[in-house]
Parts: C-alpha cells; structure tokens; sequence
C-alpha cells in the first residue's frame, strides 16, 4: 500500500469510527429509555448495539494502525499506546488515544460481562460517556481536516443524534419501575 | 413430664423465670452434639416461625460444613397477630438461651446472635437480663441484634442481611444461609420456640416430643381471652377457641397460620388439628400458630382487604411481581369492599393471586397470594354480594378512607 | 410430542428423556427489572405479567431450545436470569 492509502484508510477509518461510535451511544441511551415498537423487540436496541460497537473497534484499530503504519507519519506504537506520549499534535491525538483506551476498557469488559459480574461492568461503563466527546474532539483537532465542511458536517450530526439521545434519557422516568419504592423500603429496614 | 411444658413454671406474668428457678426446674441438659440431632430427628420437631421445616435436618445440613458457623435465633416477631415468641422471651429466656447454646454445640457454632424487634423491648430486656446469668463462655458467644420491627423482618435472609449490613430485608437466594450467611459462613436461623422445644427434647428425648410435644398459639379475635396458649400436638381448633373463651355460635371464619396463613369456614375448622404435618395434609398451614377467628358481625371481604393492604405495604419493595402484584390485589379488594367492584375483578384477583407465587426473591407474596385465595373460596358468596354492588351485610363495612 | 420417548442411559444420575436437559431457567428477582430481553428471546417458556416481570416456567429446558435459553440469558444486562443444573425458576 502506498502511503497516500494508508492516509485515506487512517482518515476514511477514523471518520466511520466516530460516526459509529455515535450510533453506539445512542443506541445505549436508547436502551435505557426502553424504546420498543412494532416488529423492533427491545432486545434488538441493546443487541445492535453491542454489534455496532464491535464493528466501531474495528474500523478504530484499522484507523490506528494504518497510521502508525504509515511511513509518512512518525507516529509509532507509543503514539497509539500512551496518551499524550507522541510529539506530534501532542495534546490531540493524545485525546484520541484515550478514547480508544477507554472504549477498549468498555469493550472488553462488556465481553467479560458474565465472569466480572453486572456491578463491575455497570461501573466501567460509566467510562463511555467520556470515551466519545474525546473521541469527538480528537477528530475536531488531530485531522488535517479538522477544519473541512464536511467533517464538521459530520461532527454535528453526531453531536446533535447524541445530544438528543441524551437530553431524552435525562428526562425520562428511571429505568427500574421500583427506583423510589426501593430506596423509600430501604430506609425503612435499616438502622438508622 | 407433665403438661404444659414450654410454658411450665411460674407465673407467666410475673417476669422471666430466673436462672436458679430455671435449672431447679428442669435440671441440666443431657443430650447434645449429635446425639441430640438425632433426637430432634426422632421427634420431627418442625420449625415454629412460619416454614414448618424438620428441625432436625435443619441443623444436620449445617454439621457437615467448612468453617466456623453461626446461630441466629430468630425472634424478630414480624406477623402483628403472633405474641408466643416475645412471651417466651420474655417468660422463659433461659429455655430459649439454652436451645441456642445447644444449637451452637451441636452444629459448631462459634457465634449466636439474638435477633429481636427494635420495639420489643421487653422481651430484649428479659434475655439480656438472662444473658448476665450465664456462665461467661456462653456470654463471650452471644450477642444481640435489633432490627427494625416490620413483616419481612423474620425472614431468614433478611435476618442474616441485617446482621452482615444492618439492613432486615431478604436476599436472593441462591446462596441460602445454611451454605453461606453471616459474614460468608454457614448460618442457622432459627425460631426461638423451636430453639426451646429442642432445648426441652434434650432433656426428655425425641421420643418424648413424639407423644406429648407441645407448640404454642396465639388465639386473637372473636374470643373473650385472647392470648397465647400452649397446647398439646394436634390439639383441634375448637378445644383451643373454646378455652380463649370463643363461643362457636358468634364465628364465621378463622384465620389459620397468620397473614400468611389463610381463611378457614368455621364449620371446616373447628375439627382441624394443630399440627405441623396433619395440617399441611388436610391443604392448610399452622404457620406461626396463629389462630384468629372471624366474628359474624364483620365483614370477610373487608378484613381481606385490610390485610393484603397492610401485606402489601409491607413489601420489601425489591421485587417486581411482589410490589405490582400484590398492590394490585390490595387495590382490588378495597375497590370491592367499599362497594365499587368492576365486572372482572374476580378474574383478574384469580389471575394475579395466581401468578405471584414463587416470583418473589422471599415467600412474602406467596403468603399474600395463599390468603387472598382463600378468601375467595371461603367468602365466595360475600364477594358475590359486593361485586353486585349490594352493599356489605356486616355491622360494620369498610368505609373509603380505611385501609 | 406423543410418540414414545426413547430413554437413554446417562450415567449414574440416572435415565433421562431424549430431547430434555437437566438444565432449569432461574431469576434472580431483585436484580430483575422487567426489561423483558428474557421474554422475547425464549417466548416458549418465558412470558411477562401485567408489569413486564417474567413468569418463567418452572420446567426443564428441552434440548431444541438450550440455545435460545443461553442467548436470553446472555442478554439480560443485569445477569437476572441464568441457567443451571438446579436453576430453582422463580
């Protein structure tokens, strides 16, 4: 592969991964809010969801790796690895490389779900929710498109799906139907 | 090896017999370890705070585990009908202190925990008293724990969350206590008249239990004397109506077994007998011993109906099925006991009674459910006149702001 | 399923029919939340009440649908349900 593939495979790869981090994020808030319709079991939110995410990891790791790859960049493994440790748009890919940590942490935990037990992974999961604006201001900040139309085209349909989600969930009744008579119940058998 | 036994002594009202009186009466234990296991198995001794399990196979599952284990003896009276286990505390503490130090001998227990309501302070009071009575190595063993006085207190996991986080709701089983309880270790819990009873057939055998055991009562509601009685095994509910004043003429139904119990049709009842296993034969349940009888003059559906909401209320609130399901029932019934019944209550009351059971993490709603069933059968022509909006023919109905 | 069961021998445990695990749906009823996941992926032995809580059948998993069972299992977020050997459905 040439370098200029290489370059058009770093930023095609990069763009899809943060359009379909997006969607994962969306797709996860959409599952707390028990979104269910006709012929679309509630289920499928969550499954898709997870498989989305799968897919948003490959195109991530295709992403980094055909630019440490990539001779015209000098970026190496440390770049990829340990944020903040490359020389170049330091601060930037720095956010990008932990994002991807982040996502990975969520990811893996998520696959190890049933041996970490439901507590454990609800607790890394938390971490998404920072995992994607970083993943959104790397992109913002680290391509040499940063500042084309087109990507912040992009970027704004995903904020605006995400930030839409999320002020959704925000208003929403909690997720458990037992929340208030949990916690009323609660202080009614304890010490006090 | 006369009757009463339990509740032999000196006078009941007269505060708890003291240690000297306790041990001039009855003497020393003579069996314990597993010799007094086995005499628990001979007796079939049933457990006395609602579930009815062998005592025996109880404290033999416990024997054969890893580790240091502990005893609860629960005495954390939740169903507001029953007063036996805070009159045994407060009576005869020693009877049940000595049950839970030969509990603890026997399934190797390095740690008791008395486990008693907050508001019970006069029981808590007598076993503390006993409890300075005791020889110092049984002291160093024994501690006691105050919950929060509420239905699902008693509950066996419950009594173990509180004493691990001071917390008296139920857990999910599995594990159950008995495999892994307070701190981790293999828990008994215990009822404190079992505890006593074991206490008693390690003086006078299984074999004693077998032919003169004994189990304590509450009779409460249309009696003249209502209170706690000891009777012999399978002793009918007339003879123990009759002597806590009851007369049958004025009864239309008893409660059986507590809350958590169910209605009996007088005439069905009065033949019954007050044991364990012939009860659970003839499709009833002793449960806690409580023995309540329904007066002529009140309404069926109504008492129905301020019990499974008192039930309801008292839901742990950790289950689905428990919260919706039986606040449902509850709301159902007070509908049709204030005169304001839709055409399919019934069915839904059929449905919904049938569907909570064994959908709970504890077997609070399937005591719930066991109830509001047999009311339907029992009250069945009640629930006919309120659901044609004729009206409650007891003295005194429900009105709209009760329950 | 009226046609006589072929039994087979399945070691010192005992005889089981042809077609049925030994295995059982258990909930854990205080994680469950009523999302339902359960239901929608084993309809044949799962179905919610009037609140979205599953009633799961208190039977064996048949073999045909071991699958289905492990892949409602899997997706429950909260790990209420499972399947076990003695699953004590609830």
């Amino acid at each position: 592969m040439t370098s200029q593939w290489l370059w058009y495979t770093t930023r095609g790869a990069g763009v899809i991964s943060l359009v379909l981090l997006s969607a994962v994020v969306c797709l996860g808030l959409l599952t707390r809010l028990r979104v269910r319709g006709e012929g679309w079991p509630s289920f499928l939110t969550a499954a898709v969801h997870q498989d989305l995410a799968l897919v948003a990891l490959f195109f991530l790791g295709l992403h980094i790796v055909t630019a440490v790859v990539d001779p015209f960049t000098s970026l190496g493994i440390v770049a990829a690895t340990v944020p903040f440790g490359s020389s170049y748009r330091t601060v930037w890919l720095g956010l990008g490389t932990l994002s991807f940590e982040l996502g990975l942490a969520v990811g893996l935990t998520s696959l190890a779900r049933r041996v970490i037990g439901a507590r454990l992974w609800r607790a890394v999961h938390w971490l998404a929710y920072a995992c994607w604006p970083l993943a959104v201001v790397h992109a913002v900040g680290t391509g040499t498109d940063g500042h084309s139309a087109w990507l912040l085209g992009i970027t704004i349909v995903c904020c605006g799906a995400v930030l839409t989600c999320l002020a959704w969930r925000l208003v929403a009744a909690p997720l458990d139907p037992l929340a208030q008579v949990r916690s009323a119940r609660l202080m009614a058998g304890s010490d006090r | 090896m006369s009757f009463p036994s339990l509740l032999d002594g000196p006078d009941l009202h007269g505060g708890a017999e003291p240690a000297t009186s306790h041990l001039a009466r009855l003497g020393l234990n003579l069996l314990s370890g597993s010799e007094l296991i086995d005499a628990l198995d001979q007796s079939d001794l049933r457990g006395r705070g609602g579930a009815g399990f062998p005592v025996g196979r109880k404290w033999r599952s416990l024997a054969g585990r890893q580790g240091p284990r502990v005893v609860i003896a629960n005495g954390a009276e939740g169903e507001p009908l029953s007063f036996k286990d805070r009159l045994l505390m407060q009576a005869r503490p020693h009877l049940v202190l000595d049950g839970a130090v030969l509990a603890a001998g026997a399934v190797e227990a390095d740690q008791i925990v008395l486990y008693i309501g907050r508001e019970h302070s006069a029981a808590a009071d007598a076993m503390l008293h006993a409890l300075a009575e005791r020889p110092a190595r049984e002291r160093g063993l024994i501690r006691i724990s105050r919950a929060p006085v509420a239905y699902v207190s008693g509950e066996e996991t419950a009594a173990v969350q509180f004493v691990n986080r001071g917390v008296a709701l139920p857990m999910s089983v599995p594990p159950r206590p008995f495999e892994a309880g307070v701190r981790g270790r293999p828990t008994m819990v215990q009822n404190v008249e079992s505890l006593a009873a074991a206490a008693l057939i390690a003086r006078r055998g299984g074999a004693w239990y077998r032919s003169s055991g004994t189990l304590l009562v509450t009779v409460t509601g249309a009696v003249a004397r209502p209170g706690v009685i000891e009777i012999r095994l399978g002793t009918p509910v007339a003879e123990v109506v009759e002597r806590a004043g009851g007369r049958p003429g004025s009864i239309q139904a008893l409660l059986l077994g507590g809350y958590f119990g169910g209605w009996v049709a007088a005439d069905d009842a009065w033949d019954l007998p007050l044991h364990p296993e012939r009860l659970r034969a003839t499709g009833h349940s002793l449960g806690c011993g409580v023995v309540a009888p329904l007066p002529v003059d009140r309404c069926g559906v109504a008492e129905t109906a301020r019990i499974v909401s008192y039930l309801a209320g008292q839901s742990a609130g950790q289950c689905g099925p428990c919260v919706f399901g039986l606040g449902a029932i509850a709301e159902t019934l007070r509908r049709i006991a204030i005169g304001l019944s839709r055409p399919d209550d019934l069915a839904r009351l059929d449905r919904w009674s049938a569907e909570l059971p064994g959908r709970g993490a504890c077997r609070h709603p399937d005591g719930g459910a066991g109830l509001v069933r047999s009311a339907l059968g029992v009250f069945a022509d009640d629930f006919a006149h309120h659901l044609a909006r004729r009206g409650c023919t007891a003295a005194r109905p429900l009105t709209a702001g009760v329950a | 399923m009226s046609e006589p069961s072929a039994r087979r021998w399945d070691g010192p445990r005992g005889v089981a029919r042809v077609g049925t695990s030994r295995l059982s749906l258990g909930v854990d009823r205080i994680r469950c939340d009523g999302r339902g996941y359960c239901a929608e992926l084993l309809p044949e032995m799962i179905r919610l009440d009037d609140w979205g809580y599953p009633i799961v059948s208190s039977e064996r998993v048949p073999d045909h649908l071991l699958d289905h069972a492990r892949r409602a299992v899997a997706a429950c977020p909260l790990l209420a349900i499972r399947v076990a050997e003695d699953g004590r459905s609830r």
